[in-house]
């Protein structure tokens, strides 16, 4: 893949981020009223933190499930970029969406990883990444060939451009640090769900 | 076919699906639900695709109804057993009328001790959460009760259940 010819082979080589400093750089990069699925507890709390946008969706439990939700928003509005933001520990343990993502070659879907190593908000116990199993490759197993680490900040923003720019799927590999995030999203499902819904156009 | 003959099941749940526009259907296969899983397949109308996990289907089903696209979730009993999660955080607080068929496995000469059991939990869930369910013993009444729960479910932003009794369908017939 030419593509990945400048980013880390594996998840060690990736330098160590922060979530809410890379979140809001993908926010600054949405032009076109991109899609965002924020997968549960910090991944969307620094998600709302970066700014509140209507054609974001932040998850309240159902851990696992932003890719497979960014996937049905992706299938019903095949013009508009989706993004899922995912944690480690969240798509461990739904992991076979992959598989599902790349079987469709859905070409509007952009999964972006953010791996900690740790089930961050239970109290930081280790995910399996932190003991060698690499999301990155896990992907490309399932046939998302399109995946990548990002190398640091710089080449994060050019794989979103890229991602943002030509089809996919695609799915973005972040290694990033155990800051608490900077906000708590408000956990009001029924108000997220409409204006979710209004920012897609779904609701006038 | 006689125009005053019902058809079969499969048929008319197909027929009642594209009436309101249900495109997407999600499934984790079941050998009973094959005939409607091959007519979804067969027909253009649908976008039809297996999951690796039934709360996998219910995130998609969920996402594409909050992208203005209609869908279902085929799965089995023992597939509905994994979705009390997916329903309670997601389906309903969210208010997201993701539809679910299930093809009831574990009663009327259930073989696999397993499936007995787990079919138990089926309707206290449903129960517990409030969630409208109905099962569908007669081929008379398949009509009356999807396209009705259907439109009821959109306009009350709700999850529905519709339960496959083996009187329905036959169910599967312990094989030894």
């Amino acid at each position: 893949m030419s593509f990945a010819a400048n980013h880390p082979a594996s998840r060690d080589q990736a330098k160590m981020m922060n979530r809410f400093d890379i979140t809001k750089r993908l926010v600054a990069r949405l032009k076109h009223d991109e899609a965002v699925i924020g997968g549960i507890g910090y991944t969307n709390f620094d998600l709302w933190a970066a700014g509140r946008r209507p054609q974001n969706f932040y998850m309240l439990g159902s851990m696992g499930l932003a890719v497979p939700i960014a996937l049905g928003v992706a299938l019903a509005q095949p013009q508009r970029k989706v993004i899922a933001l995912e944690g480690d520990g969240s798509i461990l343990m739904q992991v076979g969406s992959l598989a599902t993502v790349a079987a469709r070659r859905q070409k509007n879907l952009a999964i972006v990883i953010m791996d900690n190593g740790t089930y961050q908000i239970t109290g930081g116990q280790l995910t399996s990444t932190e003991l060698g199993a690499d999301i990155v490759a896990m992907a490309r197993g399932a046939g998302i060939a399109q995946s990548a680490w990002a190398a640091d900040e710089s080449a994060f923003e050019e794989l979103i451009e890229l991602s943002l720019r030509e089809h996919g799927p695609w799915l973005i590999g972040c290694r990033i640090d155990k800051e608490k995030p900077a906000d708590t999203t408000e956990r009001d499902p029924p108000r997220i769900r409409d204006q979710f819904m209004r920012g897609l156009g779904v609701k006038k | 076919m006689d125009a005053e003959a019902p058809g079969a099941w499969h048929e008319i749940v197909c027929d009642v699906l594209k009436r309101h526009q249900v495109k997407l259907v999600t499934y984790v296969p079941d050998n009973v639900l094959r005939p409607l899983i091959e007519a979804v397949h067969a027909d253009p109308f649908f976008t039809a695709f297996s999951c690796a996990r039934e709360e996998e289907a219910v995130g998609i089903v969920s996402g594409a109804s909050m992208g203005g696209m209609r869908g279902i979730v085929l799965m089995q009993t023992s597939g509905f057993a994994t979705l009390p999660n997916a329903i309670a955080s997601l389906a309903v607080p969210f208010q997201i009328p993701v539809l679910m068929m299930v093809s009831e496995r574990g009663t009327l000469g259930e073989f696999n001790i397993g499936q007995s059991l787990v079919a138990r939990t089926m309707r206290p869930v449903l129960q517990a959460l409030a969630v409208e369910h109905h099962t569908m013993t007669r081929l008379d009444e398949v009509e009356f009760i999807i396209d009705r729960s259907i439109t009821q479910a959109i306009a009350t932003q709700a999850p529905c259940v519709f339960i496959l009794s083996p009187l329905l369908t036959g169910g599967k017939v312990f094989a030894k």
